[in-house]
């Protein structure tokens, strides 16, 4: 096919030499007599300018529309909320920073990053994390996205798991909580076919391990409090045992813990209850043993809020 | 410097135009004048065309195919054995731990965005530098995945357009500089990279490292619009991607020169080139000079050094290659002489073919 180019293209070149000169005694032939109006009027050449140029008016309000359904997201894909890596700064700014790259898709140790597809509009290509499937679990420690980042989307001004604020985890389905119900829990969090990953420091720091290979045994599910990287980090700094050596990995307060709530009715139970220090990580949605997750992060209000607020943590606990 | 502007202004739609006769240079005169003398018979040109690619086995396209597969392998195999050699996509990268922008998405980025941090500025400055040096649109025909594609749809489009089923519409080249400020202007007013969100170079770079997207179809649609109706349509008229790299390339050192000496003007180039106009300094009395530097919008491909029957399209780095200057035949007195003497033998040979 290649090697044929050369030899097929001078023929179809003369080719078109050919239609065209035949066109062109063709069209002499006809115009003899009257030659004068045919200088006078609209050439074949001046006639072909300006085909062409309409043609290229066409190509170019095609190709501008195509480029601008950038911004109808289908109807679907805009209410999924979205978690964005650590770091990332409010939603607009970050679809008009990211340069779609996937560089921190290919940092991230637990693969928890994945990049967008056209569905979503404008954020095609962007990043985003979807906690169900496989959250951030910060096993990096250093932010790894954060530094891969090569424009800012994901803000430079953080170096720790506990600056971070991705989102804000809600307990949104408390009859779905099998500690809200009383239950314990034992097993595979989420099964023997769920692929996720999460670091066990006591296990291996350094390498995440698959969900499955780690079950659970608890009288009381508190599987979310367990896992949550802000909760792990708070104890060993409690213990004196900074993570990674360094006392600035301490989160200053709590995320998440189960605590034994009395309802209006006067029964009791326990409950997980999200503290100030939650980051919006996503394992606690990710780990839930629930069919669906009790616990999700919710990522819309956050949106909403000035890049300064969202860093900021907020006072007042959310359950 | 009026070459340059030259170069930018056909970069940017307008057609090369005929040099007056006091613009051709005394020597490339002479050459067009004893050219008058040597009758070159259609025979012969069909003669030294196959003697050309009985031999020639495209080197220089092999070379580029070669180098294209292979710097979007080196994206594929970073991320997937997860070694730091060449991470991210096309659009902004990191070689050896080094940030590379692609100089298109960044000015998106940043128009779109208003700002510019360290680490992207870095990535424009060395792709800057590297794009200077190697020309400009080497980056499209060396580099894009797509360009690949669309070149091997071309070869569908051409073997159907000659059996009447397929379609080449042109467009004015102007369209492309037009698109070129309508996506500034989306990006500057919507705050959006509009343009990454139909530009086929990052959806399939990323689509090659990440695994398959339904943004895939826009590039199959694209494919298809260029084989049935409008030959090579992205890269000549819509990608400003080519622009960019286009005005980086202007005074690159690295190009393809042009020799008129040996030159029939039978434009085989021509017919294998994706931007023709940069070539047509081949057509007799077109080139000022003996040895010309093709313009901005070349994208270095070698497609029309592999043509050349006559090797009078060939790459050079200014201050690197030499070319021997003696082997002038025209300008050799003797060669000269017995040229007058044929000129003179028939007087009324006329040259019409081309132009």
């Amino acid at each position: 096919m290649t090697e044929s180019n050369h030899d097929s293209l001078e023929p179809l070149v003369s080719q078109e030499h050919k239609k065209s000169e035949l066109k062109a005694s063709e069209l002499k032939e006809k115009s003899n007599k009257s030659r004068k109006t045919i200088t006078r009027g609209p050439g074949r050449r001046a006639q072909e300018a300006r085909r062409q140029f309409l043609r290229s008016i066409a190509l170019t309000v095609g190709v501008t529309s195509v480029s601008l359904l950038g911004f109808i997201p289908l109807p679907g894909e805009a209410k999924r909320p979205r978690l964005r890596p650590p770091g990332a700064i409010n939603e607009k700014n970050y679809l008009s920073s990211c340069i779609k790259c996937g560089q921190c898709v290919q940092v991230c140790p637990v693969n928890a990053v994945k990049l967008d597809d056209l569905t979503t509009g404008f954020g095609l290509g962007t990043a985003y994390i979807d906690a169900r499937e496989q959250a951030c679990d910060f096993s990096c420690d250093g932010l790894q996205c954060v530094l891969a980042c090569p424009t800012g989307s994901l803000t430079h001004d953080l170096d720790y798991a506990k600056d971070t604020r991705m989102g804000f985890a809600l307990l949104t389905k408390p009859k779905l909580c099998l500690a809200v119900a009383g239950k314990g829990f034992k097993g595979q969090a989420r099964g023997p076919d769920y692929e996720g990953l999460l670091r066990y420091e006591e296990i291996d720091r350094w390498n995440p391990i698959a969900l499955k290979n780690h079950p659970y045994d608890v009288e009381i599910c508190d599987l979310c409090v367990q896992a949550c990287p802000i909760e792990q980090r708070y104890k060993q700094c409690e213990q004196g045992k900074y993570p990674s050596g360094d006392q600035n990995q301490c989160p200053p307060k709590r995320a998440i813990g189960l605590e034994l709530i009395e309802e209006k009715d006067g029964i009791k139970h326990m409950k997980p209850v999200v503290y100030d220090g939650c980051v919006g990580c996503g394992v606690c949605e990710m780990i839930c043993p629930a069919e669906q997750a009790a616990i999700v992060v919710d990522y819309n209000t956050l949106t909403k809020m000035p890049l300064s607020e969202q860093y900021q943590k907020k006072s007042g606990g959310h359950s | 410097m009026n070459r340059a502007l030259e170069s930018l202004a056909q970069l940017f739609g307008r057609a090369p135009r005929k040099p007056r006769k006091d613009e051709i240079s005394p020597d490339a005169q002479k050459i067009y004048f004893y050219k008058k003398g040597e009758k070159v018979t259609k025979a012969q040109l069909v003669a030294l065309h196959e003697d050309h690619h009985k031999n020639s086995k495209n080197k220089w396209r092999k070379r580029r195919w070669i180098t294209l597969i292979t710097i979007n392998l080196l994206f594929v195999v970073s991320f997937s054995l997860d070694i730091q050699l060449l991470e991210g996509a096309l659009t902004a990268s990191r070689f050896v731990g080094f940030h590379m922008a692609d100089l298109n998405s960044a000015l998106q980025v940043m128009l779109a965005y208003k700002q510019a941090l360290i680490n992207l500025l870095i990535g424009i400055v060395t792709v800057f530098i590297m794009w200077f040096i190697l020309g400009g649109r080497t980056f499209c025909s060396w580099v894009c995945p797509y360009h690949l594609l669309a070149e091997w749809t071309e070869s569908v489009h051409l073997w159907l357009a000659q059996r009447g089923l397929a379609k080449n519409y042109t467009f004015h080249r102007g369209v492309r500089t037009v698109f070129y400020v309508i996506f500034a202007l989306l990006a500057v007013l919507s705050g959006y990279t509009v343009f990454e969100f139909i530009s086929p170079t990052g959806i399939l770079s990323r689509a090659i490292i990440y695994g398959p997207t339904l943004a895939l179809f826009w590039v199959v649609f694209l494919l298809l619009f260029e084989t049935f109706l409008s030959r090579r349509a992205w890269c000549r008229y819509i990608c400003p991607i080519g622009i960019t790299y286009g005005i980086v390339g202007v005074f690159s050192p690295l190009r393809v020169s042009y020799d008129l000496t040996d030159c029939k003007h039978e434009g085989d180039c021509r017919s294998v080139c994706l931007v023709p106009h940069v070539l047509e300094l081949t057509i007799k009395n077109r080139s000022t000079d003996i040895e010309n530097g093709i313009g901005a919008d070349c994208t270095r491909c070698g497609l029309c050094v592999d043509a050349c029957p006559t090797n009078s399209l060939n790459f050079e780095f200014k201050g690197l290659t030499h070319k021997p200057q003696t082997q002038n035949k025209w300008l050799i007195p003797e060669a000269l002489d017995t040229l007058e003497a044929k000129a003179q033998k028939s007087p009324g040979d006329k040259e019409t073919k081309d132009d």
